[in-house]
């Protein structure tokens, strides 16, 4: 126990490399590299379809690589998936709560398959960080959206694991229970956890994550913090500019003979690295603003992420 | 947080307990209405054939009582109802529609420890159903006797095969309606061939060939045994259930692997 203690404080918490994982013609994911240590928040961004919930399935051993060497927690994927998964906490993109039972029930199920030893305690402490210890005997048909997102946090965190899996953590959530999700997740990072988070939303890599990993097509593309990605591949500034397709057409035209990287944004063309913009390059009624991980996301994989 | 040791052996019996407490659970929300239907529907048979068929056309078979007969059948009738349908729909809508297992199968629980949990559930509870029939049958006059005792046994290792086999169905079909082929050529044939409503001596020789591997009719024979004296011949069926039982576990097992793992 002691020798493995040592051989985990040495390692990362999740150690991906070279991981092929293919469904028929597709490649979900395609020569992954992904390490991550153990204290961090990392955020995995990407589109659907960018291979994010088959790396997290792969961490859970419900997927099984083609190819590459996974570890978890020290443990070798999938041989030892089980032990690892005793020790690491997952919150699915999908509610799959039993809604015709309590909220205790729920949790006590959990807290017995991952044989913990004073259930009662376990359930009470992941109902207190999830603040539903007064909705603890209600049926979970009775919660509101919000307090059933915080209850499937709470399911993934009733034994207290040390790696924390958040698969797309508040997709198809509205504002208001999306922030109390973050407050959540914050309140997790600050306590030390390690966590990987799937997701989509920029806003949400940029204020919960320590590091963000762009993924495309079953790869990361870069990784860092989100302000140092933002201004090694995006600059400080963002102008965008609004208008009839001729005008943009004739505006992107300008930016690109200046080598600045453009982009469609809906109504608009957003001229990336725009302070870097010689005369004329950019209209003075552009709106300017600060650049964004979606325009770092743009440039190097030439996705829009939603 | 304290656990105790995970992933030392196959078979855990926490993880298998663990994913039974789930179903326990889960039955405690809606046990009333399984029991009530589970203790009507003799009723509702014995009274259709048993007093029906049994006071106009049919007054003993084989020497017992028409009732008697119909209701130590319904035992088999119980059973296969009580494990085939709940392991075939529910297995695929915990799957597909509830995305149950993606949670289970992300704690430490294997796909074997999950397949058997369930099995054991169904079984359990097919076998418990299997004894009402003959609870209600002894208000229609059948004397009760210590071999009774060991009916949910065996309804409980006949239900093995149809849950193990239910499962296995349920990781192969794409769609729920194509359990209608199930019922149709397996279920039903299986249940009216068991000799619950007519001895199968009356079938042509070559049906009361294929009755002998129908699971049901063995069950429906152990408990008319149970119920009027046992024969030695009795073990031979009790293994046969049990072979079967075997058989079809590791088929579910292999079936929700591949359904369940990517």
């Amino acid at each position: 126990m002691i020798e493995r203690l040592q051989t985990c404080a040495a390692v990362a918490a999740i150690e991906l490399r070279d991981v092929h994982k293919a469904f028929g013609p597709i490649k979900a994911v395609n020569g992954l590299d992904l390490e991550v240590p153990e204290g961090i928040c990392l955020g995995l961004l990407g589109p659907n379809g960018a291979g994010k919930s088959t790396t997290m399935r792969l961490l859970t051993s419900q997927a099984i690589a083609d190819s590459g060497s996974l570890r978890a927690l020290g443990y070798e994927l999938p041989r030892e998936g089980k032990r690892a998964r005793a020790e690491m906490g997952v919150v699915p993109q999908l509610d799959n709560l039993d809604v015709d039972v309590s909220v205790y029930d729920n949790l006590s199920v959990f807290a017995r398959l991952y044989r913990v030893k004073d259930v009662d305690a376990a359930v009470d402490r992941a109902l207190g960080l999830a603040r539903l210890a007064d909705r603890k005997h209600d049926a979970v048909d009775e919660l509101s959206g919000g307090m059933r997102r915080r209850m499937l946090i709470a399911r993934g965190l009733v034994h207290d694991p040390k790696l924390i899996l958040l698969d797309e953590p508040t997709v198809g959530l509205d504002p208001q229970i999306r922030a109390e999700v973050w407050t959540l997740v914050d309140a997790l990072r600050t306590e030390g956890k390690t966590i990987l988070m799937s997701t989509h939303y920029i806003e949400e890599a940029e204020r919960l994550a320590d590091e963000v990993a762009l993924m495309t097509a079953g790869a990361i593309v870069a990784r860092g913090k989100p302000a140092d990605l933002v201004l090694e591949h995006a600059g400080r500034e963002t102008a965008e500019v609004f208008g009839p397709p001729d005008r943009l057409a004739e505006v992107r035209k300008r930016a690109e003979a200046a080598g600045l990287p453009v982009r469609a944004t809906g109504p608009a063309v957003a001229i990336v690295g725009s302070e870097n913009a010689t005369d004329g390059a950019v209209p003075e009624d552009a709106v300017v603003r600060p650049a964004s991980l979606e325009d770092v996301f743009v440039k190097l994989t030439g996705e829009e992420l939603e | 947080m304290s656990q105790t040791q995970i992933g030392t052996r196959r078979l855990e019996p926490a993880a298998i307990a663990g994913v039974m407490s789930r179903e326990v659970a889960n039955f405690q929300t809606f046990w009333k209405s399984t029991i009530f239907s589970s203790l009507m529907e003799p009723v509702i048979y014995l009274l259709a054939f048993g007093l029906g068929l049994g006071a106009t056309l049919i007054t003993d078979v084989q020497g017992l009582d028409y009732v008697e007969f119909v209701g130590t059948g319904m035992v088999a009738t119980a059973v296969i109802f009580s494990s085939a349908f709940p392991a075939m729909f529910g297995t695929f809508v915990k799957h597909r529609f509830q995305n149950t297992y993606d949670a289970i199968l992300a704690a430490p629980v294997d796909v074997e420890e999950l397949v058997t949990a369930e099995m054991l559930w169904i079984s359990l509870r097919a076998g418990a159903f299997g004894f009402f029939p003959l609870l209600v049958t002894m208000l229609f006059g059948l004397d009760p006797t210590w071999g009774m005792l060991l009916v949910p046994f065996f309804g409980f290792i006949t239900a093995l095969s149809f849950a193990g086999g239910g499962i296995a169905v349920a990781a192969t079909v794409p769609k729920i309606d194509q359990f209608n082929y199930v019922t149709t050529l397996v279920v039903t044939p299986l249940f009216l061939t068991a000799g619950t409503f007519f001895p199968i001596d009356q079938l042509p020789e070559w049906a009361q060939v294929l009755a002998q591997f129908n699971p049901l009719h063995q069950l429906v024979v152990l408990v008319r045994d149970a119920c009027f004296g046992f024969e030695a011949v009795d073990l031979l069926r009790v293994l046969g259930l049990s072979i079967l039982a075997i058989v079809a576990w590791r088929i579910a097992v292999k079936r929700m692997t591949l359904c369940l793992i990517d």
